[in-house]
């Protein structure tokens, strides 16, 4: 089934340079295993693509539960020189739990904020 | 065991936390302020051109003398601050001409200077060292509009300072988490071949340089964080085999928990496995984060390594200017009316001769946040933003008046524009490369007050 990221992660997201960082924690281990499935660089790239991501980068952090992203060009300029009302990406995080990724529908209950 | 605070996580954090950390907090045996994000440098040197006893941040100053009466009643917090920017000894004359006046003289202040590089990018905007790390285009592409230049020094100075007994350690460029791992590393007389001491202490710094934001400030659950209006700063209790605790004082407001440190632990990193500071190379890939109950949060398990011979350099250079206003539309059609009338301003400056660089047009309200991902929803009211760029500042000039007329002449429902024309600002852009540390030599100096 179709869920909200925001379900089964939360979120913060930075500025570097004209890119944005973004950290996804999984609320429970489960959870992690659905990011990695769902959460792919390609799948994200797409999310962002209408912001202007290219190359993003996916980084594993399977101890702490995390997924984190480096993904550039979302800024537009970024911090000293994007017109955006969000030129440093401090929204990307709540842009990104907004996502809808496909959870097989017996994960989803071990996968929700406990 | 050693308390380290953080109570400054930004130029224009809060006025009060320092002296409210400590109070909260008397047995901090160090209290850390963070004053430089990537162009602040640019803003001093714009203020040091008007003055050149200033170029630092001068909301220090106040806050050294609210520090005053914890110090002259014998605390022993030593304070740790990069607030001296592009002019690490102004900002301590005036910071010694403050606790003079406060009657507080028994402290000596430590100044590190030396992270200006400015003259040597200069002279060499051929070397492929100096070239932009996320453009990779040479600095001779900006070579006659390059602004600042300053090193991002580690802890090293900072220990030399804490040696030579300095109670207030004033820097210029430091990176962020250096201000708190120079504390441990003095304290516990670690080597600089402590890889994974150091790691620890970095992180440490890492989750605690942004102040609130690991007590609970912007976590995705905020909601949640109990009386976030008197939210406090948070410390770190550093231990001797480079694992921590993050915490905060037991008064006011704020939570620290699994969530917020895991938060502010990946938060503007790019790669977890080699987070690169001028003191180690750090992993963060074996790292455990226990939540202790009552606000603590156990973290272990940094693993460092050598640091590279380079120094990050962060340059600023002119970039032209820009503006942003504001109007609010309310009604039938709101959005549609917004967007003509964003539309009307940009067509007017294009008729008065000037066809702008850049502009930008957002509703917010409709998802301006995330341009592009969000269908556009039928409001009842929405705020028209403008944004532009334009190298020539007479263009942006004209723009700021083209804002104003659309009170009489835009759409029914245009209300709330107040506060004047918009500001026209010069910009700057941000140009980080590295430089050999061979090259830049930091100098500390020792001064009673």
């Amino acid at each position: 089934m179709k869920i909200r990221l925001g379900e089964i992660a939360y979120a913060r997201s930075g500025d570097k340079g004209s890119g944005a960082t973004l950290g996804i924690i999984a609320y429970t281990a489960k959870g992690y295993e659905v990011l990695c499935d769902a959460l792919t660089a390609s799948a994200m790239e797409a999310y962002f693509k209408p912001m202007g991501a290219v190359g993003v980068k996916r980084y594993e952090v399977p101890k702490l539960h995390v997924l984190n992203f480096v993904l550039p060009e979302v800024l537009a300029g970024g911090g000293s020189r994007s017109l955006r009302i969000d030129a440093q990406g401090k929204a990307v995080g709540q842009v990104a739990l907004e996502m809808l990724i496909e959870v097989p529908e017996s994960h989803v209950a071990a996968c929700r904020k406990p | 065991m050693l308390r380290i605070g953080n109570a400054q996580g930004f130029w224009g954090d809060s006025v009060d936390a320092p002296a409210m950390l400590l109070a909260q907090q008397p047995d901090l045996d160090y209290l850390t302020l963070d004053y430089l994000a990537e162009v602040s440098m640019s803003i001093m040197a714009a203020q040091r051109a008007k003055d050149p006893s200033l170029g630092y941040a001068r909301d220090f100053v106040d806050v050294v003398k609210s520090l005053a009466p914890a110090w002259k009643a014998g605390s022993k917090g030593k304070l740790i601050a990069n607030a001296g920017g592009l002019n690490p000894q102004g900002c301590a004359s005036a910071c010694a001409a403050a606790l003079r006046e406060a009657g507080c003289t028994h402290l000596r202040i430590g100044v590190v200077t030396g992270d200006d590089v400015l003259s040597i990018l200069k002279s060499r905007p051929g070397d492929p060292l100096f070239k932009n790390l996320e453009t990779g285009e040479p600095l001779s592409a900006v070579l006659d509009r390059i602004f600042t230049a300053n090193a991002y020094f580690g802890s090293a100075p900072v220990v030399d300072a804490l040696k030579q007994g300095a109670d207030i350690v004033i820097t210029g460029r430091t990176a962020d988490p250096s201000l708190v791992a120079a504390p441990a590393i003095f304290h516990y007389g670690w080597s600089w071949e402590d890889h994974d001491h150091i790691a620890g202490a970095l992180i440490a710094g890492h989750v605690i340089e942004c102040g609130a934001q690991v007590t609970g400030g912007i976590s995705t659950n905020w909601l949640d964080v109990p009386d976030a209006a008197t939210i406090g700063f948070p410390f770190v209790e550093m231990e001797e085999d480079g694992s921590f605790v993050v915490t905060k004082p037991k008064a006011g407001g704020g939570c620290v928990n699994e969530q917020t440190v895991k938060e502010q632990l990946f938060y503007e990193i790019g790669d977890p496995g080699n987070y690169i500071s001028p003191d180690a190379r750090v992993s963060m890939l074996s790292l455990t984060v226990h939540d202790e109950g009552n606000d603590r949060v156990r973290v272990r398990g940094a693993k460092g390594s050598a640091a590279t011979g380079s120094y990050k350099v962060s340059a600023t250079y002119r970039d032209g200017y820009w503006a942003q206003g504001m109007l609010t539309i309310f009604g039938r059609d709101a959005v549609k009316k917004a967007k003509r009338c964003g539309e009307i301003v940009i067509e007017r400056v294009r008729r008065a001769g000037y066809e702008l660089d850049q502009h930008n047009i957002e509703c917010i309200g409709t998802g301006a946040c995330g341009p592009g991902l969000f269908p556009t929803p039928e409001l009842q009211e929405t705020v028209l933003r403008i944004a532009v760029h334009d190298s020539r500042k007479d263009a942006v000039d004209r723009f700021s008046k083209e804002l104003a007329p659309l009170v009489t002449s835009g759409a029914q429902g245009v209300t709330g524009f107040s506060g004047g024309r918009p500001r026209v600002s010069p910009v700057f852009g941000y140009w980080p490369c590295l430089i050999n540390k061979s090259e830049v030599p930091y100098k500390v100096e020792v001064v009673t007050i």
